[in-house]
């Protein structure tokens, strides 16, 4: 039998180690000049994610009632009062029992009753809330919430799912016990081959990447019949504009007149004030003739125009948003537009929005 | 009568040549009457003395010399940064209508339906924000690699641009999906277009620096750390948990360039993670921050939204890969073709699990398939484009692709999804994509199951 010397096997395993080294990559602080250590202070500035084993979480604590209030002062505009809203965002409460509570399993995503999934109905693990509204909440100012501050708003939206009582004060010492309370904490599943790395009997997650639908690569006579299950609705057709419009007017196709050829129009001048409110995103909650989910610009401007001072008005209500003068559905804080851009809404806005 | 029949040196003086839009629409809807004043109207425009002259002798196009060349074109420079044709407005980035109700929160679609090759210009790129894009100065932005805790890595450190950028760049070409792509299609047709049905897809060349060359700098420890958190510096900061034995693979990029430039803004200026194959969310924009622990993070966008919701009621969580996906994009939805005769049908395919093997076309609805031609070379985790001859020969068509990866994976057909994943998953819709053309030349969406 042929055997080799302990010599030879030494060196191979020398040059195998030499390949791997030099096929991993480079080593520990091998780049000259190039990154410097980040000082504590830094790394505490920026490592703020909580994991959901709480990893990461500052101490602290706050109540239901704390939390009422900063949720309406901060939160109410865009999620409505008890973060029902559907106006602006999916809504957060809502859509889950007590005895979901008990299983930890939502019922209603499979039953079907559930008319849409609210964060409570889907989230498994609390701390990912926590994390999310720190990071990035409110929605005009993230990063602006203390920790006590995050407590107090995560405690009021677990009373609104009616997990916690309205007397209960959330804190780092008791975030795990409200985990074990989670309506949907069972409701994760990660047997699955969308995973692209270890798999679960490897200490990873999935099934190591093995797919879940299976289809062949038949050529010839692979069906007798083909069976059509949905064709594009006619309201689909042309709830997307002027398809001709968004092709080529040369080439081997032109796009589909949808609107009919009388509504083809040449395209309209150059409109900075109309530029500058799509940009912002006005345009997708106000018609200039129609509401869509505020009012439209003809509605302000009957009911502004005769009033005093009607752009300082207008001018204050764009910058801080709003809820009330039309109905329920708050309009967001728009602190990012300079004041000189508002004036321009403002006043194009007055002018009849042409 | 439509520009082009007016035209005396047109040579193609097939019906369909002689309609405008609107009367392809009424012969589409069935009213054909004034079909036969077109044809008149045709007839007498050629017996007209000097219509007929002129189409002896040939197109005005090319018997009148045009402006542009009897003309002093512009100087150098007079664009700095170079833009498109004037002519080219109609093929811009959209929004689904109703889909989001803030632009800030918001999807803008890429309109597949006018692209060449692979390659996608990067002012058609795709965006996805979850809180607004930002502009952010190159000279103040900071990356920082730390460690869920201290025994994970030996050194947190900080790279500045200046730094990143003297490091051993790759440049590679990869798509990015986002997981959500065509998911406003799982229960029925929704939308007209492909623009609308595939357009949260874009492929370019990234160039950076592999992040395994930085968390290695840093003294990383793979047998500990087998998960990394990516964050991005915008409002939003987002969060995706993405494995280490894709980092370790060298495949995933910390990149700043993008198609021979730096990264668009709307693209994460000036530095953004790709992690090839993966939903276009891990793809984190405006990147701040690499940590590396040893357990997955359940973010929000890996604890509330993307994760695909199957009929047990179960959602699947940590859902990344892009399944192997192809769609046809000439001909396709809401675009009508001009006459019968031949056609060169074109489209993309690409998989989250490697190269593209093989792209097969059907004219028939599904029933038989030919093996389309696949423009090379092909890359790995890229779009890749096929193209396949068809000769229309006016009568309803039902045009399909279907992709096949390296790993053998069939792309599947709606029935066989919705089987095992319901109709209300949202994420994760790789079905094969139908577009019925009818006799008029206009091809719609639809679904065979």
């Amino acid at each position: 039998m042929f055997r080799f010397s302990k010599s030879v096997i030494a060196r191979s395993v020398a040059a195998f180690a030499l390949i791997s080294a030099s096929t991993a990559g480079f080593a520990f602080d091998h780049f000259k000049g190039v990154g410097r250590q980040a000082t504590p202070s830094e790394v505490k500035a920026w490592d703020i994610d909580v994991r959901p084993d709480f990893k990461g979480l500052p101490k602290g604590s706050g109540n239901v009632e704390r939390g009422n209030e900063l949720f309406e002062e901060k939160c109410a505009s865009c999620h409505g009062s008890f973060g029902e809203s559907n106006e602006v965002f999916t809504p957060l409460a809502g859509g889950t029992t007590k005895d979901d509570i008990k299983t930890g399993r939502v019922k209603g995503l499979s039953s079907g009753e559930l008319p849409q999934r609210t964060t409570f109905t889907k989230v498994a693990t609390i701390s990912t809330v926590w994390d999310y509204i720190y990071r990035a909440m409110p929605w005009t100012a993230p990063k602006s919430l203390k920790p006590d501050d995050v407590y107090a708003i995560l405690a009021y939206l677990l009373n609104l799912q009616e997990i916690v009582p309205g007397d209960f004060t959330l804190s780092d010492k008791n975030i795990g016990e409200v985990q074990k309370l989670l309506p949907n904490r069972n409701g994760m599943t990660t047997d699955h081959g969308m995973w692209p790395g270890a798999p679960a009997k490897k200490g990873g997650i999935g099934n190591g990447g093995i797919p879940d639908v299976k289809n062949t690569a038949c050529m010839k006579n692979c069906k007798t019949e083909v069976q059509i299950g949905s064709t594009l609705p006619d309201y689909a057709r042309t709830a997307h504009g002027e398809l001709a419009d968004q092709n080529r007017n040369f080439g081997p196709v032109r796009g589909t007149r949808t609107l009919g050829a009388e509504a083809a129009k040449p395209a309209a001048a150059a409109n900075p004030a109309l530029e500058l409110a799509t940009k912002n995103g006005c345009m997708a909650c106000h018609g200039v003739n129609n509401k869509i989910v505020g009012p439209g610009y003809n509605e302000v401007v009957a009911r502004y125009k005769d009033q005093p001072d009607a752009e300082g008005k207008l001018t204050a209500k764009v910058k801080a948003g709003g809820q009330g003068v039309w109905g329920s559905i708050p309009m967001p804080p728009n602190g990012h537009l300079k004041d000189e851009e508002i004036k321009t809404l403002v006043q194009w806005i007055m002018a009849g929005a042409k | 009568m439509s520009d082009l029949a007016k035209q005396p040196g047109h040579l193609k003086k097939a019906p369909e040549n002689f309609l405008s839009d609107g009367q392809i629409e009424a012969v589409a809807a069935g009213r054909r009457d004034f079909l036969r004043k077109s044809f008149l109207a045709a007839g007498a425009a050629m017996a007209a003395p000097l219509a007929a002259r002129a189409a002896e002798q040939g197109d005005p196009n090319i018997l009148n010399l045009p402006e542009w060349s009897t003309t002093l074109g512009k100087p150098v420079a007079t664009n700095p940064y170079g833009m498109p044709s004037k002519f080219e407005s109609q093929l811009l980035r959209r929004e689904s209508p109703g889909l989001a109700r803030v632009g800030g929160a918001s999807v803008s679609f890429c309109p597949l339906q006018g692209l060449f090759g692979i390659i996608t210009p990067s002012g058609l790129h795709f965006e996805r924000h979850h809180q607004g894009w930002q502009d952010v100065d190159p000279t103040k932005h900071r990356l920082m690699v730390n460690g869920s805790d201290e025994s994970l890595l030996k050194k947190p450190k900080v790279y500045t641009m200046d730094e990143l950028m003297r490091l051993p760049p790759v440049s590679r070409i990869h798509f990015i999906e986002c997981g959500a792509n065509t998911g406003l299609e799982w229960g029925n047709v929704a939308v007209p277009t492909v623009q609308y049905t595939h357009g949260m897809l874009s492929c370019s060349e990234f160039t950076g620096v592999p992040l395994k060359t930085l968390l290695e700098d840093c003294g990383v420890d793979y047998k500990k750390a087998r998960y990394v958190l990516a964050e991005g510096a915008d409002g939003s900061s987002m969060t995706r948990t993405i494995p280490m034995e894709m980092v370790e693979s060298g495949e995933v990029i910390v990149a700043y360039g993008q198609n021979g430039e730096m990264l668009r803004p709307e693209n994460g200026y000036p530095l953004r993670l790709v992690v090839p194959g993966v939903q276009g969310v891990s793809w984190v924009k405006w990147l701040r921050r690499i940590e590396v622990g040893d357990k997955p993070y359940a973010t929000k966008d890996e604890a509330v939204h993307y994760i695909d919701l199957l009929p047990n009621g179960l959602h699947r969580q940590y859902s990344s890969i892009q399944e192997c996906k192809s769609v046809i994009t000439t001909p396709s939805g809401g675009q009508t073709l001009l006459n019968k005769g031949f056609f060169n049908v074109s489209g993309v395919a690409w998989s989250g699990r490697g190269k593209i093997k093989q792209v097969d076309v059907s004219f028939d609805g599904g029933i038989n398939w030919k093996t389309a031609r696949i423009e090379g070379p092909v890359q790995n985790k890229a779009l890749t484009r096929f193209n396949v001859d068809w000769v229309w020969d006016g009568k309803p068509a039902i045009l399909q692709s279907r992709a096949i990866d390296e790993t053998g994976y069939v792309q599947p057909t709606y029935g066989q999804l919705r089987k095992v994943r319901g109709t209300k998953s949202i994420y994760h819709n790789n079905a094969i994509q139908s577009w019925k053309v009818v006799e008029s030349g206009e091809v719609t969406n639809v679904q065979v199951l």
